[in-house]
């Protein structure tokens, strides 16, 4: 158990050792509030305030599931220190724990900004517990995206996995809602929209921020998606454990 | 006495490539064992299955007398990582602090800073490292945990002469204190001077075992070097090699080749008979064993 702590702390200093990293996947989901959010009129009207907010917290955590675990995991995987961890006297156990807890930190640190600037310049607003029922559905929102990006990364090679995880990435947070609300999306845009699992971590975690109604086909479809993605990162595991280890 | 390491009968397949072929070897308490071959012979494989990284596909594996693949068993186990592998932005501390977690007694991070040259160097990253510092961090990170066998794959590889005589004072001080090692080279000379035993692998089998002396001695081949325009064919050469006037002359018996040289009255200057290098009985072994 300790030995968690000891890689948690390790993977830790890796990232914070390149802070320019650091800084841009922490502070864009914050600069995109700054830029496309407060300086229009739906900024002084709480409800959407607090939605356009909390659409980027998920696109935050979303962006820095899918960049940690998929190109964080394909990197490790072509580097040879990872065999050589896998000699020293520990089970492949704290590792992996240790990725999730630092990639759970990491997801954190870039929501908070969007909170800070959030409550700072825009009329959003939430009581302390919805701001816990909202991390809280932020942690299960982010699911199918740290599966995904588990997935990606123990399947493909980091020169691969970089470029797939940007190109999935944009249309897939912007499709669900993530940058401006779904409410605006022409019907075509609606429907692709419903099918994403990123509508329905928005909608999930809008819903436990500020009560709004779900679109209960999106909850549906991402609670399969986050099933799906579960299934394939475990098989992806074990794919990767079998051809380098078996 | 118990071996550290054992592979009994063991066999692996990668596809339809036979990378080992029932391959017995014993790595006994306090030895240094040095793995010969050519690229491609199976060093590498046996030593991933040793370590517990693979697992074969017949025959066992044990180490400290268990699976290498329980952790349990890898307590008194010391590997090198590949020196490209260091994470470049952690300080050097900063790495052994945290391999040094995994054990439960490990050495004092300043001890072996000073034991492996590297005084000073605790707070500088290891991406900023020379490649011979790098090397003997590595090799550093395979003792910290007081290991009784430490497994070194190639350990100094692009190293200056310099730095290759730093880290064999640093191995045979971790022999004197009893651990076993065994160790891979590209270096003949590396093998030469710190192996007591040499196992030589060829086509995933072990095709000769035994110290040193034995396994020249398996071929004993001398090497007779002269000047010459041009020479006959002579009956007691296994192989030669000509560059310009030179001539390489392997025989098994130097004296005999010598007085057929002077027998057939060939002109002949700077004659020279030595011993074969290690390179060229391994070359001999494993062109028989093929």
């Amino acid at each position: 158990m300790a030995l968690v702590g000891v890689h948690y702390r390790f993977l830790l200093l890796e990232q914070v050792r390149i802070p320019i990293a650091l800084l841009s996947s922490a502070l864009f989901p914050a600069l995109s509030l700054l830029f496309f959010v407060v300086p229009f009129d739906y900024a002084a009207d709480p409800l959407s305030a607090t939605t356009a907010v909390v659409q980027l917290t998920v696109f935050a955590v979303m962006s820095s599931f899918l960049f940690t675990f998929g190109v964080g995991v394909a990197d490790d995987r072509e580097k040879s220190w990872d065999p050589y961890l896998r000699t020293l006297p520990a089970s492949a156990w704290p590792r992996i724990a240790g990725r999730l807890l630092s990639g759970a930190t990491f997801a954190l640190v870039s929501v908070v900004p969007v909170l800070v600037v959030g409550a700072l310049f825009t009329s959003a607003s939430m009581t302390p517990v919805q701001l816990l029922l909202g991390l809280v559905a932020l942690f299960v929102a982010g699911m199918p995206f740290l599966f995904g990006g588990l997935t990606i990364g123990y399947s493909l090679p980091v020169k691969v996995a970089l470029p797939v995880t940007q190109l999935i990435f944009f249309p897939i947070a912007f499709a669900g809602g993530l940058l401006i609300p779904p409410t605006i999306f022409p019907g075509w845009l609606q429907t692709v929209s419903a099918l994403l699992p990123s509508r329905g971590a928005r909608d999930l975690v809008v819903w436990a921020t500020t009560g709004a109604a779900p679109d209960v086909l999106a909850l549906a479809v991402f609670a399969g998606w986050t099933v799906a993605t579960a299934g394939l990162a475990v098989w992806a595991y074990r794919r990767d454990e079998g051809r380098r280890f078996a | 006495m118990t071996p550290v390491a054992r592979a009994v009968g063991v066999t692996r397949r990668f596809g339809s490539t036979v990378a080992l072929d029932g391959v017995d070897l014993d790595v006994g308490s306090g030895t240094i064992t040095g793995l010969l071959g050519p690229n491609g012979a199976g060093k590498s494989t046996l030593i991933s299955l040793l370590v517990g990284l693979r697992k074969p596909d017949s025959g066992t594996v044990e180490l400290f007398g268990g699976s290498p693949q329980d952790a349990a068993n890898r307590t008194l186990l010391g590997m090198t990582p590949q020196e490209t592998g260091l994470p470049a932005t952690l300080r050097v501390g900063e790495v052994l602090a945290f391999v040094s977690r995994h054990f439960a007694n490990p050495l004092p991070a300043a001890e072996l800073l000073g034991r492996f040259g590297l005084d000073g160097l605790a707070k500088r990253q290891t991406g900023g490292l020379s490649g011979g510092q790098k090397r003997r961090l590595a090799v550093a990170l395979a003792v910290v945990g007081r290991p009784r066998l430490v497994v070194l794959d190639e350990p100094t590889t692009g190293l200056d002469v310099e730095g290759r005589r730093a880290l064999w004072d640093g191995i045979r001080a971790f022999h004197a204190d009893g651990g076993a090692v065994l160790l891979t080279s590209h270096y003949l000379d590396e093998i030469e001077n710190l192996a007591e035993r040499v196992v030589v692998v060829a086509g995933g089998r072990v095709v000769a075992d035994g110290d040193v002396p034995a396994i020249r001695g398996l071929v004993a081949l001398s090497t007779v070097s002269l000047i010459s325009a041009e020479l006959p064919s002579l009956d007691g050469v296994v192989r030669s090699r000509r560059e310009g006037d030179r001539w390489e002359l392997h025989t098994a018996d130097a004296d005999a080749l010598v007085r057929e040289l002077v027998r057939a009255d060939v002109p002949f200057r700077a004659l020279q008979v030595r011993p074969a290098s290690l390179e060229e009985a391994f070359l001999s072994i494993t062109e028989r064993a093929a």
